[in-house]
Parts: structure tokens; C-alpha cells; sequence
């Protein structure tokens, strides 16, 4: 008995990882929303705690070190208090207990790792934080599926809605107008947040996740403005040196 | 000069060409005095090429060519690109100099030939300095190739499945010869480790050697110019071009401002944009390597796809032999057809200033069909795709093959005794 059920979620799941496959290769558009996504400290500590909370059930982040957090403007107590909880060391890669053959076993595939997923969703339809602020947003309720759950951008996604608690249980109200199939998502049972506070989440989380894409990136933009800045000056004298030696080239 | 160091040049010249060599390379080697924009962009590739050579030196002492996984189900080879970008000390900005260097190579590249073009720089007595240009291109063109398998992703394995794969079509040694090139018979750490070594040693030795050539060459013959009259043939009573000015320090403090000018857009790509919105580094190369899982959709890189789109162009079969063969022959005939260029040219001049509108307009539409497969080679094919990269194919192959007869029949103007410099 058992035995069948994983190996219907196995072959689900590799359904699953095709579906994307095939909605792209029809020339289906995605439509994404624009991610507010914010650089402020306290909205990246929300999201670090959402992330820890409830991604990394399952996903890792194995480029990550807890003490990278830091950058965040959490001391390496904090971290400690709030975002470690199985006995790490801060200098520990961000990474489930499972191991990735175990969770193999368990769900067929292994949950990707999360470090670079903002950097990965990027396509022409949008960002990466696009892609994710509205895969997040868009779970219904769906009992062909074996989590019980599917995705609007992610059809027959292999994850269960995590966030359901927060967000509450949405369902889909398929319409067909001249053969195109739409879909609208109607929230039919509330969550512990309003659909304001439940966008706040997902978007301090989404900014977590690129900020984790490129911990630098701030950092690389602040030294990009002052090299800018040498090198106009440098041009300026490269310039002048230039004109002085060809005074006399006609 | 003091005495005593006076004294230690003489004990070197005495034993090896420093002051010769110094004079016939820089000090006395005489350039045309009317350079424009173009002629920047030769010393740029060499500014590019040594940009590459030392970030790639300190980026092999923190890469590892491995491709099974680690701890975290990562291939290693995947997970110390990540450690660079994220843990060696200022290993970003490494990383990114390098793979944004990539793109400015083929940048300064495309423009050096497209001034070669312009001016006429291949033609009589230059042959050879294009011969070596192209195949610096051709070396080029492999070390980007198997550069671009390195960081592990799934662009990379799947972008060198495809192309390895394209070698397979070629009839009788086509299987063995890809099965050499892989090492294995699919895409594998033994295809990552020989790739490895190509791109950190074999192509970079070539590529130097066929830059000297391609200078040694340049200064046996001397420069063109947009004029592209030859300076040599008015001298002056100590046998001096009129024309020519000394390399240094005239040209030296020129091109260091074409070096300041080149580094701001470099640099602005490097810290603002260094995906390059997704042309330079490609998104779907931040997911590792996965054999088992097709991307929807393989493009390579940008500087690949107008020759890409040639390959895909040829859907026929022709004597009995797949249209996939007939497509790497095309994509290989395009590139090798740049090195006959100096015999297919016949007009009495060599400077796009003195041709006439007939070559101009057909450069036009060439240069216009090359940025279109260039276009069509990111896009997935659909029948209409096809078509129009068929159209420009043959405009591409035309430009050259019908060189011979439309270059001879073009209404040129008269050559200047000169140079003119405003």
C-alpha cells in the first residue's frame, strides 16, 4: 500500500517537472506581478524568519552560512535565538536535517536548494522576485492533485501549499472564453492573515530570497559608483595627456 | 641616462634586442597619423585578453572541474563557482570580470573585424594578419565554448550536449569523434575535466602564440588606415612615411584613452548589470548541471548565435546525408569563409571611404542580416523563424562568394596620394 502511494508521488512528481517544460514550449505567457522588493533590514529579518520557518522544513540553502546573516543587521545571538534550532554552529551552511537521499526516498525528488532560486526564475515574463511573489500568492485548492493542492504559475507543482495557514485556502474558478482557459482564484477560507499582511509576508520573504540570490550585490553597486567615478576622472587626465602630446600632429 | 645605467642597457643589448626590439615595436615602429574611432579596438582585445588571462590564473586556484555532487547535492564543480561569488575575499568581482570579460572579448572582436571590413585592412599585403585574425577568432570561439562548461549549469551541459552532439552527424568518423571530444558518451566529469584543460591551457598557449604572429605580422607589413593608402610609399629623406608618427608615445597615450573609455562600460557592466539581463550569464545557469532534466528551450550565448542560427538554417538533406551534417558544415564554412575575404576582393580600393554605393549597400544589408541570426539564434525555431534565417544565411554566404564580381563592377572614387586628418 505504501509502496504505491510513493510510487504515485513519485511519478507525479516527475509529471510535475515536466508540466512547466510543456506550458513553455506551447509559447504560454506568463503573467506575473511586480515584487515590491525592498532592501530594508527589518523587511529581509521578516523574510529570514519566514524562510527558516517554513522553506527550510525541506529546502536548503547550502551556500549560506548562518553568520552571513549578519549583513542583515542581526547580531550572531539573534541569529541564534530566533533562526537556529536543531544545536548548529553560526558558521553552519544552511542546511535541512535530512539529508538529500533521504528526502529522495521520502518525496521522489529533492526540494531544490533555495540559495540561487531568485536568480533562477528570471525570464522574460520578469524578475525572479516576480516569478516567486506571484507563485507564492497563487495556491489553490485542487483534490486531483496528491498534496491537495496546485499552483497557478506552476502547474501541477510537486510542493503543497506551505504558507496555507497564513494565506488560507483558495480555489479556482476555471472560465473559458473562445477556447482560452482562465483561471481566477477566489480565497474561500481566511488564513491567520489578512491578504494584506499575507502579500507583507511573501514580499519581505521574496526579498530575503534575492538577497540571498547575491549577498553582495548591494555592496557591489556601492564600489561600482566610486570605480565609475576614478574612472571619469582618469579619463578626463587620459584625455588631456592624449591632446598634449598630439599638439603638433597635423 | 646616467652612466651606469647607460652601462647596464649596453650589457643587455649585448646579449638580447631590448633596445631594438623597443624600437622597432614601439618607438620607431611608424603608424598612420589618421587613426580614428575603429583602430581602437586591436589594443582593446589585448587589453581583454590579459584582463581574462590573470582573473582566470586566481579563478583555477578556487574552481574545481568535478562533477559529482558534494554533501548538499550540489556538483562540486557547480558549488565553487557559488564559493567564489561568495566566500573567497572579493571573489565576485573575479568572477564577474571574467564571465562580463567573455562578452567584451567578442564585443572588441566583432568590431576589430568589422573595421578590418571597412578599411580594407585584409587585403594585399595584409593576408596574412587576417589569416591569423581568423583563426584567433576560431580560438577564441573554442575557449569561450568550453569555458562556458565550467560553472556546471544547466546552459552549460545542456548548451555542450547540443554542440558535441552536432559532430556526431558527420558521416564515418562523426560517432568516434564525439565520443573523443566527450570522453565519455554523454556530457560527464571526463567531458568537464578535458574541457578544463583545454580552456586553462591548450587554447590560451594558441591563442597567445597567434596573437604574437598576428602583431609580428602587422609591424613586418605595417598598418592600414581608413584611407587605406599605404604610408610606406612617401618618405621622407631619412626614410620616414610623411604620413607615419611614432607608435610611442603617440599611440600609447591614444589608446590609454580608449583603455579608460572601454574600462567605464566595462565596469559599469561588471557592478550594475553582470547577468547582462540574462545574455552574459543566462538565467537558467544558476540551476546545476541536471542530466535528466531538457531544458524547454537551449540557446548558447550571444556571440554564438548568428553562426547558430546558420546551423539551423539547412533543414534539407542532400546526397544522402543528414540536414544536421549539412548544418555544422554551413556553420563551419561561415566561419572559415571570413579567411578568404583578401582573395575574394577585387575592387582597386581598399577604404569603404572610396568604394562606391554599391558595396556599401550590400555591407549594409550583410551587417543587417548578421545581427538578425544573430536575434533568431536566442529565439526558439518556429517555420517563419526558419525561414528568414534561410533568407539571411544566404545573405551572409552572398556577401562573400559574390564578392569577386560585385566588388569589380562597384563605381570606386580615386585613392588620395595621402592620408587625409582633420
Amino acid at each position: 500500500m505504501t509502496i504505491n502511494v510513493i510510487k504515485t508521488l513519485k511519478r507525479l512528481a516527475a509529471a510535475a517537472l515536466f508540466a512547466p517544460t510543456l506550458a513553455l514550449a506551447s509559447g504560454a505567457v506568463l503573467h506575473l506581478d511586480k515584487a515590491p522588493v525592498s532592501k530594508d533590514p527589518a523587511a529581509l529579518q521578516a523574510g529570514a524568519k519566514t524562510f527558516v520557518n517554513y522553506c527550510m522544513n525541506c529546502h536548503n540553502a547550502s551556500f549560506v552560512r548562518y553568520n552571513t546573516l549578519t549583513q542583515i543587521g542581526l547580531t550572531e545571538q539573534e541569529i541564534r535565538d530566533n533562526l537556529m534550532f536543531t544545536g548548529e554552529r553560526i558558521g553552519d551552511l544552511m542546511k535541512v536535517a535530512a539529508s538529500t537521499k533521504e528526502q529522495k526516498a521520502w518525496f521522489g525528488v529533492t526540494p531544490p536548494d533555495l540559495t540561487l532560486i531568485a536568480r533562477q526564475r528570471a525570464s522574460e515574463f520578469g524578475s525572479g522576485a516576480d516569478w516567486l511573489y506571484t507563485y507564492l500568492r497563487q495556491f489553490y485548492r485542487d483534490p486531483n492533485r496528491p498534496t491537495g493542492w496546485n499552483n497557478k504559475v506552476f502547474e501541477n507543482v510537486g510542493m503543497p501549499h506551505v504558507l496555507w495557514e497564513l494565506q488560507g485556502e483558495q480555489v479556482a474558478k476555471v472560465t473559458e472564453h473562445e477556447g482560452v482557459k482562465a483561471i481566477e482564484l477566489e480565497l474561500a477560507k481566511p488564513g491567520k492573515l489578512s491578504a494584506q499582511d499575507y502579500d507583507k509576508t511573501v514580499a519581505d520573504l521574496v526579498s530575503f530570497l534575492v538577497w540571498m540570490g547575491e549577498p553582495v550585490a548591494e555592496k557591489r553597486k556601492t564600489i561600482g559608483v566610486v570605480v565609475l567615478i576614478f574612472l571619469a576622472g582618469l579619463f578626463a587626465l587620459s584625455f588631456a595627456l592624449k591632446k598634449n602630446y598630439w599638439k603638433d600632429v597635423h | 641616462m646616467t652612466t651606469k645605467s647607460q652601462q647596464l642597457l649596453n650589457w643587455v643589448d649585448e646579449r638580447f634586442p631590448l633596445t631594438s626590439t623597443w624600437k622597432e615595436h614601439l618607438s620607431e615602429y611608424y603608424a598612420p597619423k589618421n587613426f580614428n574611432f575603429w583602430y581602437f579596438f586591436g589594443s582593446l582585445a589585448l587589453l581583454v585578453l590579459v584582463i581574462q588571462i590573470l582573473t582566470g590564473i586566481f579563478l583555477v586556484m578556487h574552481y574545481k572541474p568535478d562533477a559529482s555532487v558534494n554533501a548538499s547535492g550540489i556538483p562540486v564543480a557547480f558549488a565553487s563557482v557559488e564559493y567564489i561569488m561568495r566566500e573567497v575575499p572579493g571573489g565576485w568581482l573575479i568572477r564577474y570580470l571574467h564571465s562580463t570579460g567573455a562578452s567584451a572579448f567578442f564585443i572588441v572582436v566583432y568590431l576589430h573585424m568589422f573595421r578590418g571590413l571597412l578599411y580594407g585592412s585584409y587585403r594585399k599585403p595584409r593576408e596574412l594578419i587576417w589569416i591569423f585574425g581568423t583563426l584567433i577568432f576560431l580560438a577564441l570561439m573554442a575557449e569561450a565554448f568550453m569555458g562556458y562548461l565550467l560553472p556546471w549549469g544547466q546552459m552549460s551541459f545542456w548548451g555542450a550536449q547540443v554542440i558535441v552532439n552536432l559532430f556526431s552527424a558527420i558521416p564515418v568518423i562523426g560517432p568516434d569523434l564525439s565520443l573523443v571530444i566527450r570522453g565519455d558518451f554523454v556530457v560527464s566529469d571526463a567531458t568537464l575535466n578535458r574541457f578544463f584543460s583545454f580552456h586553462v591551457i591548450a587554447v590560451p598557449l594558441v591563442l597567445i602564440g597567434l596573437v604574437l604572429a598576428h602583431i609580428v605580422a602587422l609591424h613586418e607589413v605595417g598598418s592600414n588606415n581608413p584611407d587605406g593608402v599605404e604610408i610606406k610609399k612617401k618618405k621622407d629623406a631619412n626614410g620616414i612615411p610623411l604620413d607615419g608618427i611614432p607608435f610611442h608615445p603617440y599611440y600609447t597615450v591614444k589608446d590609454i584613452v580608449g583603455v579608460v573609455g572601454f574600462l567605464i562600460f566595462f565596469t559599469a557592466i561588471v557592478f550594475f548589470a553582470p547577468e547582462g539581463g540574462g545574455y552574459f550569464l543566462e538565467y537558467n545557469n544558476f540551476i546545476p548541471a541536471d542530466p535528466l532534466k531538457t531544458p524547454p528551450h537551449i540557446a548558447p550565448v550571444w556571440y554564438f548565435t548568428p553562426f547558430y542560427s546558420i546551423l539551423r538554417a539547412v533543414t534539407y538533406p542532400l546526397f544522402g546525408l543528414d540536414a544536421k551534417f549539412w548544418g555544422v558544415v554551413a556553420m563551419g564554412a561561415s566561419v572559415v569563409i571570413i579567411a578568404f575575404l583578401p582573395w575574394l576582393d577585387r575592387s582597386p580600393v581598399k577604404s569603404i571611404r572610396y568604394k562606391g554605393g554599391l558595396y556599401k549597400g550590400i555591407l549594409a544589408v550583410f551587417v543587417v542580416a548578421f545581427f538578425i541570426l544573430g536575434y533568431l539564434g536566442v529565439l526558439p525555431p518556429t517555420p517563419g523563424r526558419t525561414l528568414v534565417a534561410q533568407i539571411c544565411s544566404v545573405i551572409y554566404f552572398a556577401f562573400f562568394l559574390a564578392m569577386p564580381w560585385y566588388s569589380k563592377i562597384d563605381k570606386c572614387k580615386p585613392e588620395p596620394d595621402r592620408v587625409t586628418f582633420k
